[in-house]
């Protein structure tokens, strides 16, 4: 396999949403959201009642995908920050290490120069926090020390409940 | 690529429908989204062309249930089948967990089908993933038509390594779920496997 599959525990999970709250407050956000390449949401803050976050991290993922294609072609490795500007609000999109994208979205009560400022600070933060995870989930699973996992035992049965 | 969360005990995992144009990916996800619960499923997102031909990807988040406390979400996705959408087939398959190949069974897709099994093929060695170590299971589809070729005939095409098939009508809806279901039993095998 080319990658290592995500593999988030409780220590971390906290470290990272505190990172983001922080982000939150100080970037006036309406929400922020991490997500990782492949369409899955990882962690948010601020209130993400109003939004369907699944569909958010898929489209941005594609968003970003579809975007990294673009670069290649014109010989860039990544385009890493993309900026949308709306009526009300905007989204600014931006990489952090190679597989996880940071989605800040915000209103007339912030501006785009304090999000990047911030957004820059909280990205070696995060990143930081995302390199040991992944260097854990390797060394876990090279050992085959994954702490209870639930997929040791999955038997036939389990599976056919999923469809009923 | 699966993503678990020990924190919030969840799974996620990735399935990608890929075939030629026409074949009927889209109309899978389509029969998926309105056989479940509301509550089993997100929104169906479908990034398509004026006349319904899938432009980038459909995208269907699916949580059937639990396995040992973790809540399972398969996330579907179909690619755009159409030729000239080569680099945008590629991105999707970009840390896929598990692949369903949808042949149209019509005697005129022949060469169609087995042209898309090539690209699917080289598109995930470019990633280093090899087809052949990969959860993957194959629908023929649109076995309701005349002019539909012989089963074997279609495995001698697509199948040379024989592996799991299935018939389907997936616009009556016959065979999708049992597709699904397929795809998702190897999915959850490779990390019983791995974990
Ligand atoms: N007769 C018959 N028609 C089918 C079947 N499945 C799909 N179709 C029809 O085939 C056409 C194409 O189906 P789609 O699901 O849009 O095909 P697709 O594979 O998503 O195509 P692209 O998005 O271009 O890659 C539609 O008109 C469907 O109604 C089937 O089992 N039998
Ligand atoms: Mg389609």
């Amino acid at each position: 396999m080319p990658d290592f599959d995500l593999v988030m525990y409780e220590a971390e999970f906290r470290r990272i949403d505190e990172e983001l709250k922080k982000l939150y407050h100080q970037a006036n956000a309406k929400v922020v959201f991490l997500v990782d390449k492949n369409g899955q949401l990882v962690a948010s803050a601020g209130d993400s009642s109003e939004i369907d976050t699944t569909s958010l991290a898929s489209l941005t993922a594609g968003n970003i995908a579809a975007t990294g294609g673009i670069a290649r072609l014109l010989g860039e490795k990544e385009f890493s920050i993309l900026f949308h500007e709306g009526e009300k609000d905007n989204i600014h999109i931006s990489l952090i290490g190679h597989r996880i994208i940071l989605v800040v979205i915000f209103d007339n009560r912030s501006s785009i120069g304090l999000v990047r400022l911030r957004v820059k600070k909280s990205t070696e933060a995060l990143a930081a926090i995302f390199n040991e995870i992944t260097s854990k989930s390797e060394t876990k699973k090279q050992e085959k020390v994954i702490d209870d996992s639930p997929f040791a035992e999955i038997t036939d049965e389990d599976i056919d409940n999923l469809f009923r | 690529m699966s993503f678990i969360n020990y924190s919030s005990r969840e799974i996620n995992c990735k399935i990608v429908y890929y075939g030629p144009g026409l074949c009927g990916k889209t109309t899978n996800l389509q029969h998926i989204y309105r056989k479940t619960n509301p509550d089993q499923k997100g929104k169906l997102i479908s990034l398509a062309t004026e006349t319904e031909r899938t432009l980038f990807f459909d995208f269907l988040p699916l949580a059937l249930g639990d396995i040992r406390g973790f809540k399972v979400r398969f996330h579907l996705y179909t690619v755009p089948g159409q030729v000239f959408y080569a680099a945008s087939r590629k991105l999707i398959l970009k840390g896929v967990d598990g692949v369903v190949f949808v042949a149209d069974s019509q005697v005129e897709r022949m060469d169609a089908n087995i042209e898309s099994v090539e690209d699917l093929t080289l598109n995930l060695q470019e990633q280093g993933y090899e087809l052949s170590k990969l959860p993957f299971v194959i629908q023929y589809n649109k076995r309701d038509l005349p002019n539909a070729v012989a089963l074997e005939e279609l495995n001698r095409a697509v199948n040379p390594d024989g592996i799991t098939w299935f018939e389907a009508v997936a616009t009556k809806g016959n065979g999708v779920f049992e597709t699904l279901k397929g795809v998702a039993k190897l999915v959850l095998m490779e990390l019983r496997k791995n974990y």
